[in-house]
């Protein structure tokens, strides 16, 4: 190499080397401990936070989504309960009127059957003295027979029926 | 307002190729201008960082020089006494012409004998400004994350640009070239490298003092770059990487008798890093080499005078800006080349068990 006699930048010069070497090794060394190290976990840290970060609000916005949905759950079962609470009043204000209606008509048949009982009871009463009476005047008639001594068939059957006329239309 | 603009940039233009003229008249009688010298010259190392020449005078920042002779051992001295003294030997020393301005040392038979050199050279002073600035500007950026919480705002300004840079080298560069699940050891280094070689070639655009030297065009920089990614590559690389290497799921007469796929896959170790080395170098180097001769456009043909000088100044001063403005976007294409192709062979190097 010497011998050839080249220009300066191309031969290789012992002395540059040394430096060159430790001046890259004091920067390698400062530069890798305190400087580039330092700033990529920085930015690395920075990243991740920021990665972190959205996906936070993604889920708090899944969140948000879901206690919106809840919500919307509860009320539509709030609604539902109502319109249960209001069918079941409904039902249970027609059976009271239906019992009510069954209580009435039963009372009133009741009281139509003792009116019934009532009636055929006077109405038997009632039986009872027009057979005493019929009776009665059947003897009273009779007695009248008795006391005509009736010759005649003929005559003595239409006076009966004249009498019993008589007698009912007296009545 | 454009309009305006223009105007000012004409102007500008004009003023140039007026002091180009000047240029031309106050050295016609100067020796012709050595463009090789001069672009070898400014892309090379030196023991001092030469700023300006002002009335004849050289305006530069002495550097120290410290030498290890293997006959008289340690020696640190000043790169300006070597100016100082009239034969330009100086404790035994001297730059050596014929050896790019090497410090040489002659021994007792007069052999011409390299020392021990571990001169703060101007490469070395640009090294270091560089590491300096990465020191200020990523634990100054590191330092705003303490007391602060994972939720807190991200950062803006200048520690944002810092973090999104950062990130942008961490994910699309040595994340998607390693893979998932080996890149995290790998992420100091390939970062350190990025930063490295973006800013060195970022400063070496600066033509004036605290940038301009041609660090990153220096092979002894490339080459141990380079060589950092054929260390971690080849000491990261898994029991399937070394068979991969040297028994390749090949046909079997490609290997057995002469073990041809194996002699290229073991070159494939070297040549990779080797790639990666001449690349970088050689772009920052053509980059370098097109600016600095472009300038010596202005010089060369100012010399041969005004009427070809001034519209050929404004060319060259046209192509300059345009040069840079590629320069800046080179800068960071081959730091991002080199970063992605040194975490892509460290990826290969964690080769997935093949299925059988």
């Amino acid at each position: 190499m010497e011998s050839l006699n080249l220009p300066s930048i191309l031969s290789p010069d012992l002395g540059l080397l040394f430096w060159m070497l430790l001046a890259f090794l004091v920067v390698f060394f400062v530069l890798g401990k305190y400087g580039f190290p330092i700033i990529v976990q920085m930015v690395e840290e920075r990243k991740n936070f920021i990665d972190e970060s959205l996906k936070n609000a993604r889920e708090a916005n899944e969140k948000l989504a879901g206690v919106k949905s809840e919500s919307e759950r509860i009320l539509k079962e709030a609604r539902d309960k109502q319109a249960e609470i209001l069918k079941e009043a409904m039902a249970t204000r027609d059976s009271i009127v239906r019992e009510a209606r069954e209580q009435a008509q039963l009372e009133g048949q009741k009281l139509l059957d003792e009116a019934r009982t009532q009636i055929q009871i006077e109405k038997d009463g009632a039986l009872r003295e027009i057979r005493n009476t019929v009776t009665d005047i059947s003897i009273g008639i009779a007695e009248k027979l008795m006391r005509r001594q009736l010759s005649i068939k003929g005559e003595q059957e239409r006076y009966i029926g004249q009498m019993l006329d008589e007698m009912i239309g007296k009545q | 307002m454009n309009y305006c603009k223009s105007i000012i940039c004409l102007l500008f233009v004009l003023f140039l190729g007026v002091s180009g003229l000047y240029a031309s008249n106050s050295e016609k009688n100067a020796e012709s201008v050595d463009v090789k010298e001069i672009v070898l010259g400014h892309m090379g190392d030196d023991y001092s960082w030469h700023i300006s020449t002002w009335r004849g005078h050289h305006i530069s920042i002495l550097l120290p020089v410290i030498l290890r002779s293997e006959t008289t051992g340690w020696h640190v001295f000043s790169s300006a006494r070597f100016h100082d003294s009239e034969t330009g030997v100086y404790q035994g020393f001297f730059q050596n012409p014929e050896k790019n301005g090497k410090i040489y040392e002659r021994d007792a038979q007069g052999n011409e004998i390299r020392p021990w050199d571990f001169s703060i050279t101007k490469n070395v002073v640009q090294i270091w400004i560089v590491v300096v600035l990465m020191l200020l500007i990523f634990v100054g950026s590191a330092r705003w994350y303490r007391n602060k919480l994972k939720g807190d705002a991200a950062p803006g300004g200048f520690v944002g640009l810092v973090e999104m840079f950062v990130m942008m080298v961490h994910d699309d560069i040595i994340k998607a070239s390693i893979g998932e699940k080996h890149y995290r050891p790998y992420v100091p280094y390939l970062l350190t490298a990025f930063f490295f070689i973006f800013i060195t070639n970022l400063m070496g655009l600066i033509p004036i003092f605290p940038g301009g030297a041609n660090v990153t065009g220096n092979i002894t920089i490339t080459f141990f770059l380079a060589m950092c990614t054929l260390l971690i590559v080849n000491f990261s690389g898994n029991k399937e990487y070394w068979k991969e290497i040297f028994w390749p799921p090949v046909p079997a007469w490609l290997k057995v008798p002469v073990p041809m796929m194996p002699v290229i896959e073991l070159f494939g170790i070297f040549t990779k890093p080797f790639a990666l080395m001449v690349r970088l170098f050689a772009n920052i180097m053509g980059g370098h080499a097109i600016i600095l001769s472009l300038t010596c456009v202005i010089f060369i043909t100012c010399q041969l005078g005004a009427f070809i000088g001034t519209p050929l100044t404004i060319v060259s001063f046209v192509l300059m800006i345009f040069m840079n403005c590629l320069e800046l976007l080179v800068a960071f294409i081959q730091a991002y080349v080199f970063t992605m192709l040194s975490a892509v062979f460290i990826g290969l190097a964690h080769p997935e068990i093949h299925e059988k």
